[in-house]
């Protein structure tokens, strides 16, 4: 018999008839968002090519450019669309710069979290007895801290043990282990309480009856049956890295001024608040708002779509 | 009852017992606490006898025992910054930051439990879309830009409100309150507004949630097929049983308020402890940052020891043993 | 003749969906009369449940009704309004649910529940209507009601709760009762009582009562009629003796014949397989095929398992060792499996007998005692490697088709698993063709290999489950509850395909079941297990005629009796193949 003559459809082909792409696409809102989400990170990804002006070649940057109202005002300039900054910096510009370390900051602290998370409910959930007691006992521990407590904890901790100038150097790598550190644990206990339930499922021990040893069950039965909720809370927590990012860059303990996330630049721009230069402060915090939003909004829909009893 | 409760102290213990290691751990090797009491020109042998006064060469788990010891006493030592007394700092900064989260927690109870109710009442009502719509934009909206817009809108353009510090405080005794001048209250509303906003919206969700879960049981089907009211299966019977995990989550709600606080206390300059907290983060004073974590973790303690003895007035499955 | 109270017109219940309208119930004419009971019997997704939700106005969204009339004694009750349906529901049409643990408010007293239904619907006073609550739960048999009544659900028994769920729809002495899926929740003693219950509560009354089953021992028990459901339609509807004894439409004659005898023992069942389209069953040379290779393993005589004085104890409760308490889940139980038999083990739930499977397929490990499989003591082995040896050659079946297979993994991948673990065949390509041809040989076809499992139904399901069991070769097969979450005739087909597999490979089995009619067709020996203990070991004939031990007894005793049920004069299909072993 030929395998190929009923091998099945293609992955692309399959996905087009699921009932997620369906779901999908009833949703406005869901495509909307998602439209929005990837403008936003293909804006970040080539802000090089993107962004009308460089702001951190200092070569072209003017300060008599500085603290220009956006291009529709009287004073504006054409060719600094959303206004400058206090040093004559594209806002539009640095927007899309300062959304690509926000992004990164929040994709690679969700990854590390997910893939600490993910690993410890595993274990835990597998091997239960005291290895899963002192776990999950530490996970209460810290579930019980809000997650922005811990990340400025671990922050404040770094800062004492490096140099200043090395912190600045490090801080994306502090600010993912601190938000990813303070993240891990709720996929720990999702995939937890995924776990114990699917290691009683019969197909599990289907698997120890053929003898196949505990990894293998682990890795390839039992872990793609429980990545649906993990999706679901990475997405909803990319949205709140994202928002944790910013909010410890805008209190000051995240990215230097020097290479500003968008948090850093709302906090640069709060400065400027009173004195009526509204656009330094309003128009990243815009951009912060509509990313976290498109993503907030692709989560709900998918947690609503993989779970069709809430709907 | 008493079993329980002691059992669950007991673990509360514990649990204050680990995050009092961190602490220690913090205030012990992270920052030489040495290099932050002396000045450069301390030889070593002042350094030493410093050290060895201090006990820093005891056994670790004497030294432990000793910050243990003095933390339940109150004493949290000296700020590195300020040069200060840790307790007397935090004395003076706590009633700012109670004042502030009380407020902002009942406020966010108040609106977010009958909003997430009603969303779950009535899943298909306009009203229902509306407050769906708003609580997405309020997750969606970091705490810190929530407090500029407000201050931006009726602080710079509507010149209505304060938007810094606590206004006129009166003392009494050695708690400082604004409730009691217009000054005070009307300092007290933007922050308290910026901080309810997001909790508020994280309630209205997570109860909406279990309500909905809820409506789906087969005892309230069954309720419905005994042809009991409307009224009767939504407001007694299933709002009781929504209840139990809504206190859960209220719980860790209320303990997060008061880490946001530190937040909406950066954002409008209030003088509580998170301000103190954050500029302790940004200048590495380590004995303030212990302190803080060690209050905060006994905030966290008392309140889920509340919520434990409240489950046992609402679930009588925990009351009585079959 | 007593007056007809409920009278269902072509009532046609419609579920919107993706892929167009679904028609859950199509043309549906039922009717019951006062102290009556009908029987709506039908397998899964027949649309018997939501013929009781669309009278009462319940249907869950997106369901709808599509048409059709309903009338409670003469009145026409179909197209009211919620608020005029709500002074019908509880207190004119009462309703029964399938699950007693979840069907009651966990926080609030049997009292506070009834009485706020009483005073719903009968205005009573406080006073009033506690007494009455106090009498319905005398009246359904819970002891010592008046203290009971202030207990909470918790603290009553399945049983008990089921009895009260019977009270709270009796609150206001309504004229009919639905009762969907009353028993199925319930162990068989339980059932019984309950089912006794039900039967002297229409009588007394007067009401009528319709019950929705998928369980043809509750209609033989209880109903005076009975209407058969299939795919949303009716049909046939008779007298239960009628029905039972000599059905007339195609689908319920291979319906009852698809019900395992209780009073003797047939080679197969007969006409089951024109029911859910099975796929050819493309008989394999084993002379020749890889599936009939070295399946002499040597000695055949005697016992290939004999276990000796096993013990499997769980600990339960706290974990600070307080208030936790120890289960003999099993308790000193010794038998033995001879060559090429079927052995049974039955028992209620709890009693320990899936223990015992998992402990001789090494998943748990015993606290004592001895496993010897083809003379090695399994309990003595601590390699891996040295016991995948004899786990090779034992393999098991489980009881919920929807969970015993990954729904991750194709259908291909779940069987070749066991193939390339133990590296049975020389190439990928052997792997995929054995495969194809074992999925043949249980009639799934090989088509079925690049689909995933959900696009099968339970029955199809538990075939993919035996090609993976028969994937190893192994010689012993252990059936742990294999039918037991499938529709009777499915049950039937499965049953049918694992006699025709033992008698083709020579299998030795062990068959776990609750359900004393299956292991009469099964098994040549049974066990019987209670409280992790083995009562009584007897031939399977012996067990049934002369029971020795006093719990033997009670269960066979508790078996439904089928009195009528296809005999012989009326069935002439089946009575050439019934032969008493």
């Amino acid at each position: 018999m030929s395998d190929i003559s009923n091998e099945r459809p293609s992955f692309l082909t399959r996905f087009r008839e699921s009932d997620l792409w369906w779901n999908f696409k009833g949703s406005p809102g869901a495509i909307i968002a998602a439209i929005l989400t990837f403008l936003m990170i293909f804006g970040a990804a080539f802000a090089n090519f993107v962004a009308p002006h460089n702001p951190f070649d200092l070569a072209t940057v003017d300060l008599f450019d500085a603290l220009l109202p956006p291009a529709w005002e009287e004073e504006g300039k054409a060719s600094f669309l959303l206004g400058t900054d206090d040093q004559g910096r594209d806002v539009f510009s640095t927007i899309l710069y300062g959304s690509r370390i926000s992004l990164i900051v929040g994709f690679a602290s969700v990854g590390f979290a997910a893939i600490l998370g993910i690993a410890v409910g595993l274990i835990s959930g597998y091997a239960g007895g005291v290895i899963d007691s002192i776990l999950m006992r530490i996970a209460d521990v810290q579930l019980s801290f809000p997650a922005i407590l811990i990340a400025l904890l671990i922050d404040g901790v770094a800062r004492g043990i490096m140099p200043r100038e090395t912190h600045d150097e490090l801080a994306v790598y502090v600010l993912v282990v601190a938000i990813g550190l303070s993240f891990w644990v709720q996929y720990a206990r999702t995939v937890r309480s995924s776990v114990m339930v699917e290691r009683n499922k019969e197909y599990v021990q289907a698997g120890q009856v053929i003898g196949l040893p505990d990894w293998i069950i682990l890795v390839r039965h039992i872990l793609p049956n429980v990545m649906g909720p993990v999706l679901v809370i990475a997405t909803i927590q990319l949205a709140l890295a994202v928002i944790t990012e910013a909010t410890l860059s805008f209190l000051g303990v995240g990215v230097p001024p020097t290479s500003p996330s968008l948090g850093t630049l709302i906090r640069i721009g709060n400065d400027y608040l009173f004195s009526g230069e509204w656009w330094i402060t309003i128009f990243p915090g815009a951009a912060l708002v509509i990313l976290v939003l498109s993503v907030n909004i692709l989560g709900d829909w998918l947690r609503d779509a993989l779970n069709p009893k809430l709907r | 009852m008493f079993k329980f409760v002691s059992m669950r102290l007991l673990q509360s213990i514990v649990v204050m017992l680990v995050v009092g290691l961190i602490a220690f751990g913090l205030f012990r090797f992270v920052g030489d606490p040495i290099n932050n009491m002396v000045g450069q020109d301390t030889t070593l042998a002042e350094r030493e006898a410093l050290t060895e006064s201090l006990g820093l060469n005891d056994p670790f788990l004497v030294q432990y025992g000793r910050f243990v010891s003095n933390a339940v006493q109150g004493d949290f030592g000296m700020s590195y910054r300020l040069r200060q007394p840790v307790s007397g700092l935090i004395a003076e900064r706590f009633p700012a930051t109670l004042e502030l989260s009380l407020i902002s927690a009942f406020l966010a109870l108040a609106l977010g439990v009958p909003m997430g109710i009603y969303t779950a009442l009535k899943p298909k009502s306009i009203i229902t879309r509306g407050f769906m719509t708003l609580s997405l934009m309020g997750v969606s909206l970091p705490t810190f830009l929530i407090g500029i817009l407000l201050i931006l809108f009726f602080g710079v353009t509507l010149r209505w409100l304060p938007t810094f510090g606590r206004g006129e405080v009166i003392d009494l005794g050695w708690w400082s309150t604004g409730f009691l001048t217009a000054s005070g209250l009307k300092s007290l509303i933007l922050p308290a507004i910026t901080l309810a906003i997001f909790q508020m919206t994280l309630i209205v969700r997570l109860v909406r949630a279990e309500m909905l879960e809820v409506l789906r049981t087969d005892y309230i089907k069954f309720a419905h097929a005994r042809g009991l009211s409307p009224r009767l299966i939504n407001f007694s019977i299933a709002l009781r049983n929504t209840l139990v995990p809504v206190i859960t989550i209220i719980g860790l709600q209320v303990g997060s308020i008061i880490a946001f606080a530190i937040i909406t206390e950066s954002v409008f300059q209030w003088p509580g402890m998170g301000l103190l907290f954050i500029q302790a983060v940004s200048e590495v004073d380590i004995p303030v940052m212990a302190a803080y974590l060690l209050l905060i973790a006994f905030v966290f303690v008392v309140i889920n020891l509340v919520v434990d003895i409240l489950y046992f007035v609402v679930d009588p499955r925990l009351r009585v043993q079959s | 003749m007593s007056k007809t109270l409920l009278d269902i017109k072509d009532l046609v219940v419609e579920f919107p969906s993706r892929h167009g309208d679904v028609i859950a119930a199509k043309d549906v004419c039922l009717s019951v009369a006062s102290g009556e009971i009908l029987g709506v019997v039908g397998e899964s997704g027949a649309g018997k449940s939501t013929i009781g939700n669309a009278v009462m106005g319940l249907l869950e969204r997106p369901g709808r009704v599509g048409g059709g009339e309903v009338f409670l004694d003469g009145e026409k009750i179909s197209g009211k309004s919620q608020v005029e349906m709500r002074k019908i529901r509880g207190k004119r049409i009462g309703m029964i649910f399938q699950d007693p643990l979840t069907s009651l408010n966990p926080l609030e007293t049997i009292a506070k529940q009834l009485i706020g239904t009483i005073q719903t619907h009968l205005g009573f006073n406080d006073a009033e209507a506690r007494e009455r609550a106090i009498s319905l739960l005398d009246q359904v048999g819970i002891p010592n009601p008046s203290e009971r009544v202030d207990h909470y659900p918790h603290q009553f028994s399945g049983g008990m709760r089921q009895r009260v769920v019977i009270a709270l729809a009796l609150c206001a002495e309504p004229e009919v009762i639905l009762a969907d899926e009353p028993t199925t929740a319930l162990d068989v003693s339980i059932q019984a009582q309950i089912l006794d219950l039900l039967r002297k509560l229409v009588r007394e009354k007067g009401v009528g009562m319709i019950i929705i089953t998928h369980d043809m021992g509750v209609i033989a028990e209880v109903a005076d009629r009975v209407a058969v459901m299939y795919r949303g339609v009716v049909v046939e509807t008779g007298p239960t003796a009628k029905i039972l004894g000599n059905p007339d439409h195609p689908y319920s004659r291979s319906l009852i014949s698809a019900v395992p005898r209780p009073d003797v023992r047939l080679h197969r069942f007969p006409m089951v397989e024109s029911i859910e389209a099975a796929g050819e069953r493309k008989e394999l040379d084993l002379s020749t095929h890889w599936l009939g290779k070295v399946r002499d393993f040597g000695q055949n005589e005697g016992s290939l398992l004999k276990v000796d004085n096993l013990e499997m104890v769980f600990k339960t409760g706290g974990m600070f060792g307080s208030g936790s308490s120890v289960v003999r889940a099993v308790d000193d139980v010794s038998f033995d499996i001879r060559h090429g038999e079927c052995f049974g083990i039955v028992g209620e739930s709890g009693s320990g007998k899936s223990t015992i499977a998992r402990l001789v397929t090494s998943i748990y490990k015993s606290a004592g005692g001895s496993i010897n499989f083809a003379g090695t003591d399994l309990t003595k082995i601590k390699k891996r490697k040295e016991l995948n040896v004899h786990r090779r050659q034992m393999q098991m079946i489980f009881q919920d088709p929807f969970s015993s297979v990954n729904a991750r993994m194709r259908v291909r991948d779940i069987i070749a698993e066991p193939i390339r673990f133990h590296k049975l065949a020389s190439s990928e390509a052997e792997t995929r063709q054995i495969v194809d041809d074992l999925l043949d040989h249980v009639g799934l076809g090989a088509k079925a290999a690049v689909k995933y499992p959900h696009e099968f139904s339970g029955g199809q399901r538990q075939r993919i489950s035996i090609a993976r069991a028969l994937a190893t070769r192994p010689r012993f097969l252990i059936c742990d509850e294999p039918t037991s979450a499938l529709d009777v005739s499915i049950q039937a087909q499965i049953l049918n395909l694992l006699k025709d597999l033992q008698d083709e490979l020579g299998l030795t089995m062990m068959f776990i079941s609750h359900d004393l009619p299956v292991i009469r067709q099964m098994c040549d020996r049974v066990g019987v297990m209670s409280k992790g203990k083995m009562v009584e070991i007897a031939e399977t004939e012996e067990l049934f005629v002369a029971p020795k031990h006093d719990y033997s007894k009670h269960l066979i005793s508790l078996m439904p009796s089928y009195t009528g049920l296809m005999n012989k004069e009326s069935n002439h299909a089946e009575a050439g193949q019934a032969e008493a072993s």
